[in-house]
């Protein structure tokens, strides 16, 4: 079955890709749709056997290397924390397959489309049930391929082409820290294996590494070096560049890789590699910092975009943000929780946008839309689910102490204010920058509230500011795409609650299953029982988390509650309030002071101008790489290549004996007699000298 | 079976020589009239006798027992008894597979020669003594006989340049020549010392032969002077582009294919087992040197506009990859360089295939020119995609193994030989991806473009096994590094008990 899971897909790629000319664009889609959906069940049926039944394997498939006591190999691993992924990668996967029925039903290379998801899927699948750090790395890099062709997959367009490298080298970068992490992972540890490595972890903490003429604690360098991987492949800020204009790609592609599954690669990594994590609290606390600052930096960035992809786009790197620096303070179920939500309402709102674009005929700027809910009820209505979920909007009844009233909210409501809140426990309890995690989560959930309400009433309400033509041709899409739409909406209201006590709750030791430390921070405290409290304090001990004592639990839970356990009321109101001022301050100025948006952006004052240019990160880095890269190129090759190592060498004895060389021999093969006859009197030479020695003894 | 035969070896080296005396007979002995015909029937016969030792390095791969380190196959005839020179044949794990490779990619050398309308006949003798003399470097057991084999081998290569190159192919081919005179000088003068003190030129005599650190040093500064230029390594690597760019196409595959790995298979067989204490008192100068080729070339590479010569600095690259690993001197790094080197056998070959394939239809390699290839070839933009990813190291290619592996063991010498070979992997995807979206994608602007066609058959034969080898290797590395195993932990474990024994 796992099998299935897996290679199914990539069957379905080879078989759509090699043979798409042959068998024709539909049954290319059939049998890419119809693999994707089958791993989909199937994952679905594995993770309740997993997650529920305890069933947790590995299933070895084959030796990949194997040199010395370098071993690595082909494995599916099975774990909770594996089985979420799958589920959520092989659904997403299968509705963006079944939305691409309609959303690309006219472009004539749809069955190459297909393979390329496929083979997309496959990569995915391949990564998340690793065993090892090099699988990982293949399925790291398997997605990364797959993205760049499907960014660029309309190869026409320069601007498509240019997004596809920029987003294959700007990987390639964390790749870098990531392939150097390994490299320092097999020298401390002597292997590349999860297992192996995790269980060492703990002999290692004193072990030290040099590094750029520092000695570093190896577990600390090796987190930060896996980290800037993660970085890379979650377009956290620095490596974030690539994101942005990924938008370049087809919607469907945005939706799947570009939201819900590739880019929470990252977290994925720091998550299953928590044991190092755990005992790396300064590359921790760097996650903590770059996560904040990617949520508050692209939340920024995403009020004054005008493209209606690049909006979300920025909104994702944002919510990667929350992800990270959950996972930096050690929350790393609600990092997962917050992933597996995220998943469902941003494909919805991807999703919803690309019928959005798909209904005015490619048309992506918001400027040129508005007035839309009247042709396009049902994409309105599935827009607006999303964005509710996304703001997290939701009334915590429960956490305020109304005991009889359980928390109602969408999806994100959930996710995100369990990170809120668990940030500003950590901060509480003195673990490294929660007190500005919390902050900045709070600060980016109104800027959040504020860009994604500016977009739904920029394009829905307000009348249309495109030509007129488009605007009586707008329609909702058809029932293919409608249909994910559907089924994404359902898990974006609903997913949440379902979970948060597996995730996050008081079923989240057993949940888990050691493939997460069940620890359990935050809000989730309110109503967890007293395993979970105890494993609060015991962050940074490992051990703790493997057998959870109750007694030993018990009582840390009163030293617990004594440095403040549940977090306060207002901390718990905080997301709600200010998703409340966020989303006034979007009508006030969009729908009642109509136009001061624009206004502003006509002012460009330095702020907006500032926003609107992504704080200049492109313009410096095209400055500082692209043409520092060509420099050095052009300096090596036109002045050390040519000028110095030719001009000296050969060039320079070429000019002494061109004339002599010019008489000896016509130009065809005159240096080849030369160089025979060099060689010839060398081998002479050689047997002279020879016999010549073994006269003399 | 084959191993009961002594002069298997023999007979598998010399079969491309025979099948080049059968074409010179017919050659010389014809009428001029019948020049046609001889050349037609020649591609025939070379194309057979390839194809003939193929098959014979395929049964010596079956009969090849990886358990054991030494040499096999051994064949021996001793001319100068008493002092110890012979023709000496036979391979062990680290030869082994040059040997396959190069029979490998010999037959996809011939096939793609089809654009090659001047002396055919004579084109054909070149390449299949060609063949000879580099399947003799790396089966030779004897000083003399590989010196023999190992220059001798440049002379059909000289003329290939030379008579069947682009315009500026004598600039190349002297560039080439002043290089290596330099290099195949030194050598000799080095083995010359080794005989005399040694007593014998048996290679595997030698191989157990302690020389003093001080000779040792000399020694392997003059054979480095050869290897280095072979491999090539910065900053003997400038008349590489020059080769590569006036070599026909089939004389870029070999090039790139076997030749260079004569530079590393010459530091396997001579530098690390007999010089040990030189190898580790340079092994940083290689480090560095390495790692300028990998860093400096990647740039180089990045700005040229034509595109053999950027698969040519590319080739320096990841050459520099090969000598990192080589001096490494743990199982991961040698077996990685091994790997790397066999790996590049083929994505390299590919990919001067692939620059073959547009130049034969439009006659320049100007990467200004092109630009949406893909609209009138897809089936070729699949196939030259593949093998730039292969080239960038993507993970499930062949050329992802050599590179993580060599940089593995890179890092646990020093932390920076690993993490400065990393920035390659940054590097490669910049130059390769550049130069494929500028090539392949975009709309076609020029018009020339539009008479292209697709892949013809013998192209598709020519691709086929080349895919499957870069895609099988590159999720069965085992399938090279069991085979090369044995040999490489005797090299190891010698050179270790060489570098522990207190100096002489």
């Amino acid at each position: 079955m796992a099998v299935l899971i897996v290679f199914g897909p990539l069957f379905a790629a080879a078989f759509a890709g090699l043979f798409g000319n042959f068998i024709g664009h539909r049954v290319a889609q059939i049998v890419t749709t119809g693999f994707v959906v089958v791993s989909a069940l199937l994952s679905i049926v594995n993770f309740f056997d997993v997650a529920y039944g305890g069933n947790s394997q590995t299933i070895h498939l084959a030796t990949w290397m194997s040199v010395g006591t370098f071993d690595v190999s082909w494995a599916i691993k099975l774990d909770t924390l594996s089985s979420v992924m799958l589920v959520v990668v092989t659904s997403v996967a299968s509705l963006v397959h079944i939305y691409s029925w309609g959303y690309m039903a006219n472009d004539p290379h749809r069955s190459r489309f297909f393979a390329y998801l496929s083979l997309f899927t496959f990569a995915m699948l391949a990564l998340v049930t690793a065993d090892n750090f090099l699988q990982l790395f293949f399925g790291w890099e398997g997605v990364g391929l797959a993205s760049y062709l499907l960014i660029g997959f309309w190869y026409k367009k320069k601007s498509a082409n240019d997004a596809a490298i920029k987003a294959f080298v700007t990987n390639r970068v964390g790749d870098f820290g990531f392939a150097i992490g390994i490299m320092a992972l097999f020298l401390v540890f002597g292997s590349v294996s999860f297992n192996d490595v995790f269980a060492q972890v703990g002999d290692h903490t004193a072990t030290t590494l040099a590094f750029a003429g520092m000695d570093i604690p190896a577990i600390e360098l090796i987190a930060i070096l896996l980290f800037v991987g993660a970085m890379g492949k979650s377009a956290q800020f620095f490596l974030h560049v690539w994101l942005p204009d990924a938008m370049e790609g087809p919607t469907p592609v945005s939706a799947l890789i570009h939201a819900a599954t590739m880019v929470t690669a990252g977290v994925f990594l720091v998550c299953r590699c928590f044991p190092i994590f755990e005992l790396a609290p300064n590359a921790s606390a760097f996650i903590t910092v770059i996560g904040a600052l990617t949520a508050f930096f692209a939340a920024t960035v995403g009020l004054a975009q005008n493209d209606i992809k690049r909006v979300i786009a920025y909104s994702t790197c944002s919510q990667l943000g929350y992800m990270f620096f959950a996972a930096g303070l050690g929350l790393y179920g609600a990092a997962m929780f917050h992933l597996f939500t995220h998943a469902f309402f941003k494909a919805l709102l991807f999703l919803g946008s690309g019928s959005v674009i798909h209904g005015l005929h490619d048309e992506q700027d918001m400027r040129k839309m508005g007035g839309l809910y009247k042709m396009m009820p049902a994409t309105w209505i599935m827009m607006l689910i999303g964005t509710i979920a996304l703001t997290g909007v939701g009334l915590p009844f429960a956490a305020l102490g109304l005991g009889v009233l359980p928390d109602l909210g969408f999806a994100g409501f959930f996710s995100k204010d369990a990170i809120i809140e668990g940030a500003y426990m950590a901060g509480q309890q003195g673990i490294a920058f929660g007190n500005l995690a919390f902050w900045v989560g709070v600060i980016a959930a109104l800027l959040t509230s504020f860009y994604s309400w500016r977009l739904i009433f920029m394009t829905f309400n307000g009348t249309f500011r495109g030509d007129k033509h488009t605007f009586d041709h707008a329609h909702d899409p058809p029932w293919s795409m409608m249909g994910a739409l559907v089924v994404l909406a359902i898990g974006a209201i609903f997913a949440g609650g379902l979970m948060k006590n597996d995730f996050i709750g008081g079923n989240s030791a057993h949940f888990w299953n050691e493939s997460l430390p069940g620890a359990v921070h935050g809000p989730a405290v309110a109503g967890g029982d007293a395993d979970s409290h105890g494993e609060v304090v015991a962050h940074g001990e490992p051990a703790a988390h493997e057998q959870p004592d109750n007694g030993h639990a018990a009582a840390d839970e009163g030293e617990a509650h004594a440095t403040g356990e549940h977090p306060p009321v207002w901390v718990i109101l905080a997301p709600f309030v200010v998703t409340l001022i966020g989303f006034l301050a979007a009508i006030y100025a969009y729908l009642i002071n109509v136009g001061m948006g624009a206004r502003i952006a006509a002012r460009g004052g330095p702020i907006h101008s500032l926003l609107y240019n992504k704080w200049y990160v492109d313009e410096i880095y095209h400055f500082i790489f692209v043409r520092g890269a060509k420099g050095l190129g052009d300096v090596f090759w036109k002045f050390f290549d040519v000028r110095i190592i030719d001009g000296f060498g050969p060039n320079g004895v070429a000019g002494m004996t061109f004339a002599a060389a010019k008489r000896i021999a016509k130009a065809q093969s005159g240096y080849v007699y030369h160089y025979a006859f060099v060689m010839l009197i060398g081998v002479l030479g050689l047997t002279l000298w020879i016999l010549a020695g073994a006269g003399g003894q | 079976m084959f191993s009961e035969l002594d002069a298997f070896l023999s007979i598998l080296t010399f079969t491309p020589a025979i099948g080049a005396v059968i074409i010179a007979v017919f050659r010389f002995a014809s009428r001029p009239e019948d020049q046609g015909l001889i050349d037609k029937n020649s591609r025939v016969v070379a194309l057979g006798a390839t194809l003939v030792t193929l098959l014979f390095a395929g049964l010596m791969l079956l009969e090849f027992d990886p358990a054991v380190s030494g040499f096999q196959f051994v064949h021996e005839v001793v001319w100068l008894e008493q002092i110890g020179m012979g023709y000496r044949m036979g391979v062990d794990g680290i030869s082994v597979l040059f040997v396959v490779l190069t029979a490998f990619l010999m037959p996809i050398c011939i096939l793609a020669s089809g654009a090659i309308e001047k002396r055919v006949a004579d084109y054909m003798i070149a390449f299949l003594l060609l063949e000879t003399l580099i399947l003799g470097v790396f089966t030779a057991l004897d000083l003399v006989v590989f010196y023999v084999f190992f220059e001798g081998g440049l002379i059909p290569m000289f003329l290939i340049i030379g008579v069947w190159g682009g315009q500026n192919r004598v600039y190349a081919a002297f560039k080439f020549f002043l290089y290596t005179l330099l290099g195949s000088v030194l050598m000799l003068v080095a083995m010359i010392y080794m005989f005399l003190q040694a007593g014998t030129t048996d290679i595997t005599v030698l191989l157990d032969t302690a020389f003093t650190p001080q000779a040792q040093t000399w020694l392997w500064l003059a054979f480095f002077a050869s290897f280095a230029v072979k491999m090539p390594m910065w900053p003997v690597h400038t008349w590489l582009p020059d080769a590569h760019v006036q070599a026909p196409t089939a004389g870029s595959v070999i090039l790139a294919g076997v030749l260079l790995k004569m530079g590393g298979y010459g530091f396997l067989r001579f530098s690390l087992p007999m010089f040990p204490d030189a190898s580790a008192y340079f092994a940083p100068m290689v480090f560095v040197l390495s790692l300028i080729a990998i860093i400096y070339t990647s740039l180089v590479a990045f700005r040229q506009t034509d595109i053999k010569k950027l698969i040519a600095y590319s080739s320096v690259a990841h050459m520099g990859f090969v000598t990192l690993g080589l001096f490494s001197m743990n199982m991961l790094g040698v077996q990685g360089a091994i790997f790397q080197m066999i790996s590049h056998g083929f994505i390299s070959s590919a990919l001067f295939l692939c620059v073959g394939v547009i130049y034969d239809r439009m006659h320049t390699r100007e990467i200004a020119f092109y630009g949406g290839v893909v609209h009138k070839m897809p089936v070729y933009a699949a196939i030259f995609g593949l093998f730039a990813m292969a080239n960038v190291g993507l993970p499930g290619t062949s050329g992802f193994i050599g590179e993580i592996m060599t940089m593995i063991g890179g890092y646990q010498v020093a932390w920076w030989v690993g993490a400065g070979a990393a920035v390659g992997i940054i590097l490669s995807a910049v130059y390769m991806l550049t130069v494929y979206r500028d090539v392949v994608f975009g709309e076609i602007t020029n018009p020339k473009l539009n008479t292209l066609t697709d892949l013809n058959r013998t192209e598709w034969i020519i691709f086929v096994p080349l895919i499957i080898m870069t895609l099988l290797l590159g999720v069965s590395s085992t399938l090279v590094t069991d085979i090369t195993a044995a040999s490489v932990e005797a090299l190891i474990s010698n050179y270790d008990a060489a570098l522990a024994a207190p100096a002489q």
